[in-house]
């Protein structure tokens, strides 16, 4: 199978829908001419034109207002945010609007939109473009949330996301953008709430989101040499949430480390690790562990930043000290 | 611009529906049937009334937390709307959004909206999509000074200008956001002004001249259809009652309040349609009968309906 990069993945996902559907639209920072500072949307403008792929100012609350606005009436936007620490100017938009319009409407709006931005430290971009805000969004009822850790999912829940109905934050990892992987040529989606399985193990099962599924499997190397069989679970979609998928692999391991970027406080490992207490607690052998990043604003520097996000050695020592 | 008299005597019945609705939905309050709060827009019919005359039923509106004018001038059934006021489950929100969040896409009314300028994008997207989808459909959104303040009538007053969407900006002008008069929270007169800095044209009108309203913004939405651009109508209004129900209203005088119910809209319809011998006294009392008689009707609706189930707590969330 042919191998192709994330952010590739992300474009071809785009393109095909925009092709399949007339509704489908683009609207962003710099999508245009530019293809997004990232590529996502190169080439698309030249293609489509300026009607589907539009240039938007720079005015965060325009532009996830406008998507909802254009979801509402029969459109299916993709709004780019640049990065997910714009989020903080459109959060208005996106939590008291976007999330619960079809709830205080009785049901009658439906809103098919995809916020798509990166996020993700680890390229010296400090703390106002480094951050990992699922935890909001998981937090916040009426929003669904995607985080894909591999160009074979960012393709498939993509084009499932602009297919969706409902507001869709779909969080790509920057880091991951240049990261090859298998995509078929053949159309493909994939299932919200579907775990998968990136790795089977019998020891301890690492629960892991975007960038720490990379480091997770590099983790569960170095492990296997020492004789640890580790197994990780990507949900791909916090949500919704595949607890069966999780809770089959915490019954199989006995032990569990929950492995994400953000800041530990609050954050989304602290859920998973509160669902399986509540949920399988009998079968665990040792309390939940979370590897996440400290809590501070990420800094720039980037001995600093190494220490303040979660690295590969992080994960092996939590995953010995689990085990005794 | 000639309007036809069938037009004023309709516009004069739905000034009297929403206004006796309110009043209504006050009593109803009072009485504890209607729960939370609510933000009654008695004083400022002619502005929604004028304006949803103006448009086609298809056309999109944004409300504002003063909603219940816009909702029943674009059309919107009574008693639904009653039903929902009082919660129940054949409320317009099935009793999940209450007087502040009522809306009805069938009449094109994307909602009432919690939030202070939170409607603006709304419209501004709405009209996107009139454009890419070239339905000819407008978009109208309604926000009172206080939004003008807000970020959100900024990018979107720049965003429908630099796109040049078919966006009508209704500001209802009733001097005050929520306690604070306009002239202590901004450094202008007129909020019409700040549409020149995003080169759009504007107008400042009587906003209790019901005539007037439905004559600039039938031309206005004329213009919005040829593609001309958004437009910015500032109707200069009052709101008699508080901004809430409960408010002391400390902040501004009786006399003041006084004055301005000599200019109530409905009252200067009412003359307006006798002195042109449009509809005569008694003519007249049998319409407001017939509205009486539709807001009791509604109002049993709405006391007769049930409560939501409460099976019905998690639907909706997601399609």
């Amino acid at each position: 199978m042919r191998s192709i990069l994330y952010v590739e993945a992300v474009r071809e996902a785009i393109r095909e829908e925009m092709l399949r559907d007339e509704k489908v639209f683009v609207m962003g920072e710099d999508v245009a001419l530019h293809g997004g500072i990232f590529g996502a949307t190169k080439g698309l403008f030249q293609e489509f034109g300026g009607e589907r792929v539009r240039n938007t100012p720079i005015s965060e609350s325009a532009i996830i207002g406008s998507a909802i606005g254009a979801a509402v009436t029969g459109m299916r936007p993709i709004a780019e945010l640049m990065y997910v620490d714009f989020v903080c100017v459109a959060m208005d938009q996106i939590v008291n609007q976007a999330a619960k319009l079809r709830y205080m409407f009785g049901g009658k709006a439906k809103l098919p939109m995809v916020i798509r931005t990166q996020q993700g430290g680890g390229r010296g971009n400090a703390a106002q473009h480094s951050q990992s805000l699922e935890a909001w969004f998981m937090h916040t009822p009426g929003l669904k949330v995607v985080m894909p850790s591999t160009p074979y999912d960012a393709k498939g829940l993509l084009k499932t996301a602009i297919r969706d109905d409902n507001p869709v934050l779909f969080l790509e990892h920057k880091l991951l953008y240049w990261m090859k992987g298998e995509v078929p040529e053949e159309e493909y989606t994939i299932p919200f709430g579907k775990a998968d399985i990136k790795r089977q193990g019998t020891d301890v099962t690492i629960v892991a989101l975007a960038m720490m599924v990379p480091k997770a499997l590099e983790a569960a190397e170095i492990l296997a040499k020492k004789g640890i069989s580790v197994e990780i679970v990507d949900p791909r979609t916090l949500v919704p949430l595949d607890k069966e998928t999780i809770l089959e692999s915490v019954k199989k391991t006995g032990r569990v480390v929950v492995a994400h970027e953000a800041n530990k406080v609050c954050g989304v490992g602290a859920e998973i690790s509160a669902m399986i207490m509540e949920e399988a607690f009998d079968y665990l052998d040792a309390p939940v562990m979370r590897v996440a990043g400290m809590n501070v604003p990420v800094p720039y520097n980037k001995k600093l930043e190494d220490i303040c996000l979660p690295q590969v050695q992080d994960i092996v020592t939590c995953v010995e000290k689990l085990l005794g | 611009m000639e309007i036809n008299k069938d037009l004023i005597l309709q516009m004069y019945d739905r000034m009297m529906e929403i206004r006796k609705f309110e009043e209504r939905a006050m009593d109803l309050f009072t009485r504890d049937k209607i729960r939370g709060s609510m933000h009654l827009y008695i004083g400022e019919e002619a502005v929604a009334t004028g304006v949803c005359f103006a448009l086609n039923k298809d056309d999109y509106i944004v409300s504002t937390h003063r909603g219940h004018g816009h909702c029943l001038a674009k059309g919107a059934r009574i008693d639904l709307t009653m039903a929902e006021l009082l919660g129940k489950a054949t409320g317009y929100c099935k009793g999940k959004g209450g007087s502040m969040h009522i809306a009805d896409l069938e009449t094109g009314n994307l909602g009432a909206n919690g939030i202070v300028g939170g409607g603006l994008p709304i419209a501004v997207g709405a009209a996107l999509s009139a454009r890419l989808q070239k339905n000819n459909k407008v978009a109208v959104a309604f926000f009172g000074d206080g939004a003008s303040n807000q970020g959100t009538f900024h990018e979107s007053m720049n965003l429908a200008s630099a796109w040049k969407l078919p966006v009508l900006f209704v500001c209802e002008n009733n001097l005050y956001g929520i306690t604070v008069p306009f002239s202590e929270a901004s450094a202008i007169k007129d909020v019409a002004v700040r549409a020149r800095a995003y080169n759009m044209p504007s107008v400042i009108i009587d906003g209790n001249d019901v005539l007037e309203v439905y004559k600039t913004a039938k031309e206005a939405v004329e213009k919005l259809r040829k593609g001309e651009g958004p437009m910015l109508i500032e109707a200069k209004t009052y709101r008699h009652m508080g901004h809430y129900t409960g408010d002391p209203q400390i902040y501004r005088t009786k006399e003041e309040v006084e004055e301005w119910k000599k200019k109530d809209p409905i009252k200067r319809l009412r003359c307006y349609i006798l002195e042109n011998n449009i509809a005569t006294e008694e003519e007249l009392a049998v319409r407001e009968k017939r509205v009486d008689d539709v807001i009791d009707q509604a109002e049993q609706f709405a006391l007769n309906s049930p409560e939501p189930d409460a099976a019905d707590l998690l639907n909706d969330v997601f399609a």
